[in-house]
């Protein structure tokens, strides 16, 4: 158990050690390389230059140099990431075999190994971080320690403030001071819905309860989303600092963290957090020396994304079936085992020790009238720079997506952006310049959602988007109330028969009063959320609906049911390489004279077209 | 369920005991026999055998004291949880929106077509088996599938052949 004043003499050794991380005019002869370590870094063997790094420096027996496994930079396109500091030296997409060379010329002759740089989209080399277009207009207030200390390490979360803003709330202020200030922040719930987070601590102070329970919504079943994963990765201390003090607020003594088991080195560095705050007191009976008792304990989900629910959430940390139940009661009343329950998302929680420190001024200085603070977006799909942003509310889609995104590859045409996942909607080009924050992108038919942002190129056929995510609705609807069960189900079939060629005149009118219903009557939020997909892309691209149904085309052509493979005659010029590519021999043809394509046995796989050196097929 | 009953069938003259089932029983004690604790009973089960046995089940159903039914209603109700064995080398391609949106219904067809199985099959000499998934949250690397614990990322319909070449 450590003391206060124990802490602070931790927080002073370690921050003269790491200080060099933050300080560009360092001039003393340490370096720090700090080396990505999370999810999609590590799936591109980051792991291995971790260690080639640290067999290196042993074997060479170099001293001053440190090498450090930290959480998401951001820019998972260009992993793995590789950062040397003070000189903040960005080195993009190296593998094992490049670190001898990193070390023979930057680490130990201070020379800069320009191929290794990471380069913008304009094929400009960019020779330190902070001179990205990418990180420019970003804003860190949730990711302020990721990528800059060692997740698994808590000394370097406490030698950045760590641990402070508890210290804070303990030794002098109430929990109604606490609720209050979280109130005036006007921090809204992060997990999509944008519930004023204050409230819902104040109603769970309220509540009367011999036992309440605080819990945090790590359940990211958004595919296409993992920012909630990356502050598990990168930050862990943070969600366990704020569940503590929400704890404290609400009068808790029990905490439970609810991960999906597909995280390993999220669930991993999140125990290993967990253990560390037990060892130095942070957790336990009788923190900072006050009368202050509280635990976390971690419970695994297993791939249910109806699991984000709240009340289904709540089932299946008690080791159910996790189907929601009705509210109210709501869990702040009535929640986990019975009793009074804080719940909130990862996100939401890591905005509140800076909130405590800085305080509700200088949070609500950031982001719009409505909507406070800072947003992190998972950005995916047709663009150029895949990863993980954080914004202050009310940037438009157009800064996010080309400022920071970097725009569309392969010179293709922007056509939808995705928010929400399966419980949103898709945003067309003329909304480019809508700002972000929850009232905002209801009003376009949208949602803020947990921060997935899907970018979708001129190929993408909007129809067929609208079904993925009804198969996934219908996948993970939970079976409890019928309108989820069975509506979705039916919107489904339609959608099926419509990217089939197959679809009937009467067949949007049907989407559309099923999707009323299934929205108006189904028990929990994802039956309520489920037809959102289809009514945007009805809302925005009708047109393509009404090709499908009435020409059984598809504008897009990604429909493949209603294309056909055609060879050009013109430029066709008889090689021959196409039918000997084919898989089913549809293509015949006499060599040097134009072939042609049996449509009743062709499968429209695309393999000639892609085989093709004259570009002479095309689906049309 | 041909395995009901079934005792440990290897034939490396442990004489039918099985560690696994005592590792099993252990975690249980570990859990302090916590009916609340049954997802992560059952997430380890997975881990250590690689899918639920109807043993595993009957061991759980008697330590923790919830009935068979219960039990086997949780396990169906999640995706991670399997009742079949899974092939030596299993195969998840992800499904996530990132990852469709660039394709990975390519990859999925093609590992269909070159394995002889759909999702959720396994190869009839227990090598491959193959299943969709959700989001594994490397999108910087989208279109990706998982063989085992490695992940394959940027991947298109031509380069599936030679990795599972690989692993033949």
């Amino acid at each position: 158990m450590k003391t206060i004043n124990e802490i602070n003499e931790i927080r002073e050794k370690t921050l003269s050690e790491i200080s060099l991380r933050k300080d560009i005019n360092y001039k003393g002869n340490e370096k720090h390389i700090l080396v990505c370590g999370g999810t999609g870094c590590t799936s591109s063997h980051s792991d291995k230059i971790i260690s080639k790094m640290n067999a290196i420096i042993e074997e060479k027996n170099i001293e001053n140099v440190r090498v450090i496994r930290t959480g998401c930079f951001g820019l998972c396109a260009k992993g793995p990431i590789i950062i040397i500091r003070p000189e903040d030296t960005f080195y993009a997409m190296a593998q094992e075999e490049d670190v001898e060379e990193i070390f023979e010329k930057h680490i130990l002759n201070g020379e800069i190994v320009e191929r290794l740089l990471c380069k913008d989209i304009d094929g400009n080399t960019v020779k330190r971080l902070d001179e990205l277009n990418f990180y420019k207009k970003q804003k860190r207030v949730v990711l302020k320690n990721c990528g800059m200390i060692d997740p698994e390490n808590i000394d370097e979360y406490i030698a950045f403030d760590g641990y402070k803003a508890l210290e804070k709330v303990l030794t002098s202020m109430t929990p109604d001071d606490v609720v209050n200030e979280v109130k005036a922040s006007g921090l809204r719930g992060r997990g999509g819905a944008g519930f004023p987070t204050g409230l819902k601590w104040e109603f769970t102070k309220k509540a009367v309860g011999d036992q309440k329970y605080v819990a945090c919504n790590a359940d990211e079943g958004d595919p296409g989303a993992f920012m909630d994963r990356s502050v598990l990765e990168g930050d862990p201390h943070a969600l366990v600092e704020a569940m503590a003090i929400a704890a404290y607020a609400v009068g808790a003594t029990k905490g439970y963290v609810y991960v999906r088991a597909e995280y390993p080195i999220a669930v991993r560095r999140l125990q290993r957090a967990i253990d560390q705050a037990r060892e130095y007191g942070l957790l336990g009976k009788g923190i900072f020396g006050t009368e202050f008792e509280f635990d976390l304990e971690i419970r695994l989900g297993a791939g249910a994304f109806v699991c984000g629910e709240e009340t289904a959430l709540m089932e299946s940390v008690e080791g159910h079936r996790g189907e929601p139940r009705p509210r109210p009661p709501f869990p702040a009343n009535k929640g986990l085992f019975g009793k009074p329950t804080l719940l909130n998302n990862v996100e939401t929680y890591a905005n509140i020790t800076q909130i405590i420190l800085n305080g509700a001024e200088w949070f609500g200085s950031i982001g719009t009238e409505k909507s406070k603070g800072t947003k992190v977006f998972a950005v995916g799909g047709n663009i150029n720079n895949v990863g993980l942003v954080e914004v202050p509310m009310g940037t438009t889609l157009r800064e996010i997506i080309f400022d920071i995104g970097g725009g569309i590859p392969g010179g293709r045409e922007f056509k939808a952006a995705q928010t929400g996942g399966p419980s949103g909607g898709c945003i067309p080009a003329e909304h480019l310049d809508t700002p972000i924050d929850y009232e905002s992108l209801s009003a376009i038919g949208s949602m803020m959602g947990s921060g997935g942002l899907i970018v979708m190129d001129d190929t993408k056929c909007m129809v067929n988007i609208a079904k993925f995510f009804l198969d996934f609705t219908v996948d993970e609807s939970c079976g409890k109330c019928p309108p989820c069960r069975i509506g979705t189900k039916r919107m489904n079939e339609i959608l099926d028969r419509l990217t089939n060629g197959q679809g009937k005149e009467g067949d949007i009118e049907k989407l559309e009063e099923l999707a009323k219903n299934i929205k108006r009557s189904s028990l929990c939020g994802l039956g309520q959320t489920a037809p959102n997909p289809v009514l945007s892309t009805l809302k925005y691209f009708r047109d393509e609906y009404e090709a499908h149904i009435k020409e059984k085309r598809c504008p897009s052509g990604e429909c493949k049911a209603m294309t056909t493979v055609t060879i050009d005659k013109d430029k066709c010029k008889g090689c021959s390489l196409c039918a000997k590519n084919c898989p089913v021999n549809a293509i015949s043809g006499e060599l040097k004279s134009p072939f042609s394509i049996d449509p009743d046995k062709c499968i429209k796989c695309g393999v000639c077209i892609a085989k093709c050196p004259f570009k002479a097929i095309s689906r049309k | 369920m041909s395995e009901n009953n079934e005792k440990c069938q290897c034939q490396c003259g442990c004489g039918g005991k099985d560690e696994r089932e005592e590792k099993l029983v252990q975690i249980i004690k570990d859990c302090n026999y916590d009916k609340s604790q049954l997802m992560h009973i059952l997430n380890e089960t997975q881990n250590i055998f690689g899918y639920i046995p109807m043993r595993a089940q009957k061991i759980i159903s008697e330590e923790l004291g919830i009935p068979m039914a219960e039990i086997y209603g949780v396990i169906t109700f999640y995706s991670r949880f399997s009742l079949e064995p899974k092939g030596k080398y299993n195969i998840a391609v992800c499904l996530g929106t990132a990852c469709y949106v660039k394709g990975s219904q390519g990859i999925l067809d093609k590992l269909k077509e070159i394995l002889g199985i759909d999702v959720g099959g396994i190869t009839p000499d227990g090598k491959f088996s193959l299943e969709a998934t959700r989001c594994i949250g490397a999108c910087g690397l989208a279109p990706v599938m998982t063989i085992n614990e490695e992940v394959y990322g940027k991947l298109d319909p031509s380069m599936i052949k030679d990795i599972l070449e690989k692993y033949q």
